[in-house]
């Protein structure tokens, strides 16, 4: 876990912050691996979250925050964009979702529409980074070098794309759905970023077209005014500033589908450490994760007396069963308590209460689901740094 | 290079203008909700190490991208990660001449 290496420090000595104007220090975070250095920015809308990268924004919410409940606030809530031209203006009114390709009737949809003339759905589901902990990967691959906090989960309100493609009135032989967004890339030359699902899972009735996000307008860098929301599965499907579907007769073979965000094509989705993988196939559903929030990692308990341990897991939308702690590295294990469900897609809370003697202790959590599938002791590596999901650690002291 | 940094230029040329007439269609008496909404992104101060090759690595790739994306990437990565990163991007359209993209591996192999 990040928390105790994720030491808020102000850059600079202590002189230098007496000799130097504020406006000059820098707040970085310092995430667990080697050249984890990241600043913590407050961007308009979001609190100061740790920065990856400045153009196009990339924000990862700092790891405290999922102690705070199930719910990640829209200002604590990750940012991802892959293109640099992103849009910086919008007229809400003038907004236009365009419904092409194989279809009766194209369409061409106002949000003031979308709020209306379509019955609103919410669910609460859970939007991770396909890369999501790509820094812990040993040995370590090229990409977004995140810590833990490229996840978060929210309650979206919007139409399923079912409704919009019914009325749309997608015809025989259609085999895809595609998606654009108003970000674009600098260069014309530079692969737009699109993405596909198959027709059958477009409309399997969950996938949705969300216009609100915990109860508020959708935050302007998590997609506003309106996003894909593609519920168990990662978060390069869930398109940004979604103004364009077309259905599609062909597989649809964009470099953001056929090049990138495959994982190797084997049970595991892994391959011997260092190694490429001799097939690969699109990234899909998250696999099970669990996380313990508290203690932090390094914190120091009272031994003997009650320790509160909590945290949160999820999966790829069957829905977890069992969240397993154990206070010895692993030896042995115990049923913690489950909190309330908000659903099968969503971050399901768990909380046990522990006696440790004194001394060092290593606290993980494991977690199961209705399918039977848990979480691997060691990592599981792959060549592109995805899907991360192995046992994690807490090491405490009770004193 | 000059050709993107100018085409960058006139595409922000381009949108300052629509907003100026958006903003004069409003003064004229346009409905007062029909204002677009804008969102202010914070400066960009992340900056390339100095060394042999800086620039080619300035004028090429902080085009399409700020140099966060270089200094991030994990240490000691070395030569055939960083010629596999530039290859990647002329592959994704960016027009680095040969000269240069052997000049900006060596860089950031080095650098980086």
């Amino acid at each position: 876990m990040m928390d105790r290496r994720t030491l808020l420090r102000t850059a600079g000595s202590l002189a230098a912050s007496l000799f130097a104007p504020p406006a000059f220090a820098q707040e970085t975070v310092e995430l667990p691996f080697a050249n984890g250095t990241r600043p913590l920015v407050a961007y308009p809308g979001k609190r100061p979250l740790i920065r990856l990268t400045t153009r196009p924004p990339q924000l990862e919410t700092p790891f405290s925050v999922f102690d705070a409940g199930a719910i990640t606030p829209n200002d604590a809530f990750f940012v991802r964009y892959h293109l640099a031209d992103i849009p910086l203006s919008i007229d809400p009114d003038a907004f236009r979702l365009e419904v092409r390709g194989k279809v009766a009737r194209p369409l061409s949809l106002s949000l003031q529409e979308l709020k209306t003339a379509f019955e609103p759905v919410e669910i609460v589901a859970v939007n991770q980074c396909s890369g999501n902990s790509r820094g812990f990967f040993a040995p370590r691959v090229g990409g977004g070098q995140l810590g833990n906090g490229a996840m978060g989960n929210a309650r979206w309100r919007g139409v399923p794309l079912k409704a919009v493609l019914d009325k749309a009135g997608a015809q025989a032989g259609a085999k895809q759905v595609v998606f654009n967004g108003l970000d674009r890339p600098v260069l014309s030359e530079t692969p737009d970023f699109l993405k596909a699902l198959d027709i059958d899972h477009a409309r399997d009735g969950e996938v949705m077209l969300a216009y609100a996000m915990n109860g508020e307008d959708l935050p302007w860098l998590n997609g506003y005014p309106l996003r894909l929301v593609v519920p168990g599965y990662y978060g390069t499907y869930w398109v940004k500033h979604l103004n364009e579907i077309r259905v599609d007769e062909d597989i649809f073979d964009g470099f953001w589908m056929k090049t990138a965000y495959r994982v190797p094509d084997t049970a595991c989705a892994c391959t011997e450490p260092g190694e490429a993988a001799k097939a690969t196939t699109p990234i899909k559903r998250l696999d099970v994760r669990s996380f313990i929030t508290h203690p932090a990692d390094g914190a120091a308990v009272k031994a003997r007396a009650e320790t509160l341990v909590r945290g949160f897991a999820f999966d790829g939308g069957y829905g977890v069963t069992a969240a397993l702690v154990s206070a010895d590295g692993g030896q042995s294990w115990k049923e913690a308590q489950l909190g309330p469900d908000f659903g099968r897609y969503s971050f399901r809370t768990w909380r046990l209460a522990l006696h440790l003697p004194p001394g060092a202790h290593e606290l993980m959590v494991c977690a199961l689901n209705r399918i039977g599938q848990s979480q691997p002791m060691a990592p599981l590596w792959n060549p592109m740094g995805y899907m991360r999901n192995a046992v994690e650690t807490v090491r405490v002291v009770a004193q | 290079m000059a050709v993107i940094a100018s085409r960058a230029k006139r595409s922000r040329a381009v949108r300052r203008l629509a907003a100026l007439l958006a903003t004069m269609a409003l003064l004229a008496g346009g409905p007062a909700d029909a204002e677009p909404k804008t969102y202010p992104l914070p400066e960009e101060t992340a900056a390339l190490k100095p060394g042999p090759g800086v620039e080619a690595a300035q004028n090429n790739c902080l085009s399409c991208h700020s140099a966060d994306y270089v200094t991030t990437q994990p240490p000691h990565m070395g030569a055939k990660f960083w010629e596999a990163e530039v290859a990647k991007m002329i592959k994704f359209g960016a027009p680095i001449s040969q000269e240069d993209a052997k000049m900006i591996a060596e860089y950031l192999a080095k650098t980086y």
